[in-house]
């Protein structure tokens, strides 16, 4: 563990600043991951620039559009309990819920939600090779213990996954990132927003250095009639998920107007795909569909010695998942299985 | 770096470098030793304390981060030297054994009364997850805080 200054700043723009100049300085939200990583000799801040204070993204608003804008420093408590979130995008609510503890989602910000960093043991000991970790030193979990690692997107250099449960959900919904830096303003689409591990592991997301998460946008479809968040883990609560999954349904006279699904726990980024969701347009909902729509999000999948299990489990989780969906009124707390 | 912490009702200002953690000033510089180190790591909830109203982990906060906030610990939760409802409840449910994740667990569950989420005994369950307990004294846990549930008020 090593020294660092620290200093809580009010001004987005002061904060940029001095990340500019203070190389080795990081950003911080609550800490909840931030100083895990510090405490195991991971990262080694020169400088905590504390954002928690900061003038903009404290709040959440409905814009004009009818969309709604969450700030990125409101605590994942706060969101998932806010009374619009909980009655426009009840599917984001569950799935904040659905991660970590009480204690650290009232620790934890939004944006430090999303850029938190994978939970892959070979990556938190550094004393093992990583190429997320230490580029080009290998990548000890393919030919190790994987059973925690990704099925889906994996490349020769990398098979983490991406534990955020609220970016399934942030990735069903469509969500944009507004994101701040020193000269610039811009937006950049939740599906963009993290990256495939290719052969550069170790940079996770599409922010430019420096840049901030000021505020996420969600569209004003938030799928509040028909909605479920599914998470399979080994424990009924208080771990990662396996396999987890984020549904979002409009129906209209029995067969599905719009869906969305999007799987955790299986890749270094939410995983979604379109084709899926276009298939159910017009079809009923039952298990015959989601089945199908499950086989068409899981092509491609590339089973590890000891995470083969993933892909059946996830095919078998869209179609329960989906059924949930049809009445969510029968969720149980911590996304377990139910109905 | 100088902070103001009001602990308990009193307040307090400690010199403390950027990288101590809130639990380690409370225990090593405060005194307060009955908030526990079991992890270190934010995984046990041990070191589960009220920071302006709500439970968080004092393990995973830095000291300089809560300058200016005020901090009950498990020694605050006692008022004029009457048992705090839970404590009453925990002695009679026979929630604790070993009694080291008790402090923690104590602070969580007013904590977790107060954000009022927790309706069934499912529910406290799984909205108590983040407290861990060895002995298995988790029967307990639940029912003494079901019963104060019933009667709670914010």
């Amino acid at each position: 563990m090593n020294n660092f200054s620290y200093l809580k700043i009010n001004e987005l723009a002061e904060a940029t600043a001095i990340h500019a100049t203070q190389s080795g300085s990081q950003y911080i939200g609550g800490g909840t991951n931030l100083l895990d990583l510090w405490k195991y000799n991971l990262i080694h801040p020169t400088a905590l620039i504390d954002l928690t204070r900061v003038k903009e993204g404290q709040n959440i608003r409905e814009l004009e559009d009818g969309s709604v804008r969450i700030g990125a420093f409101v605590t994942n408590a706060d969101t998932a309990y806010n009374p619009l979130i909980e009655q426009r995008y009840p599917l984001l609510s569950r799935a904040i819920l659905a991660g970590a503890s009480g204690q650290i989602r009232n620790m934890a910000t939004n944006g430090g939600n999303l850029l938190q960093r994978t939970r892959c043991y070979y990556f938190y000991d550094p004393d093992l090779p990583c190429n997320k970790r230490n580029p080009g030193s290998g990548c000890p979990a393919i030919d190790g213990y994987n059973r925690m690692h990704a099925i889906l997107g994996t490349s020769d250099e990398c098979i983490a996954v991406y534990p955020s449960d609220m970016s399934v959900a942030l990735a069903a919904l469509g969500a944009t990132v507004n994101v701040r830096g020193r000269d610039s303003i811009r937006s950049i689409s939740l599906e963009d927003f993290h990256r495939l591990p290719g052969n550069t592991p170790h940079i996770e997301n599409n922010l430019r250095p420096g840049e901030i998460i000021t505020s996420l946008d969600l569209p004003a479809e938030g799928f509040r009639n028909n909605y479920s968040y599914l998470k399979i883990r080994d424990r009924n609560s208080y771990a990662f998920a396996l396999v987890s999954v984020a549904i979002g349904l409009t129906l209209s006279e029995g067969v599905v107007t719009q869906a969305r699904i999007a799987l955790g726990g299986v890749a270094h980024k939410p995983w979604r795909k379109t084709d899926a969701e276009e298939f159910l347009k017009g079809k009923a909902p039952d298990e015959v569909n989601f089945k199908k729509a499950a086989d068409i999000l899981l092509e491609g999948a590339r089973p590890f010695q000891y995470n083969a299990f993933k892909i059946e489990l996830a095919r078998r989780a869209i179609v329960r998942n989906g059924m949930m969906a049809l009445d969510p009124s029968s969720q149980l707390p911590g996304a377990q299985p139910s109905a | 770096m100088l902070i103001n912490l009001n602990v308990n009702g009193q307040d307090r200002t400690l010199e403390v470098l950027p990288w101590v953690s809130l639990l380690d000033a409370l225990r090593d510089r405060l005194n307060l030793t009955g908030t526990k180190k079991g992890c270190d790591h934010g995984q046990c909830g041990a070191c589960t304390i009220l920071c302006d109203g709500k439970r968080i982990l004092s393990c995973m906060t830095l000291a300089v981060m809560k300058d200016g906030s005020s901090v009950t610990t498990i020694e605050g939760v006692a008022t004029d030297g009457k048992l705090h409802p839970i404590q009453a409840a925990f002695i009679e449910h026979d929630a604790f054994q070993c009694g080291y994740c008790t402090p923690g667990q104590i602070c969580s569950a007013i904590g977790m009364l107060q954000e009022g989420k927790a309706s069934t005994r499912d529910e406290v369950k799984e909205l108590m997850s983040g407290n861990l307990c060895r002995c298995g004294a988790n029967v307990g846990i639940i029912d003494a805080i079901m019963e104060v549930r019933e009667n709670f008020n914010k």
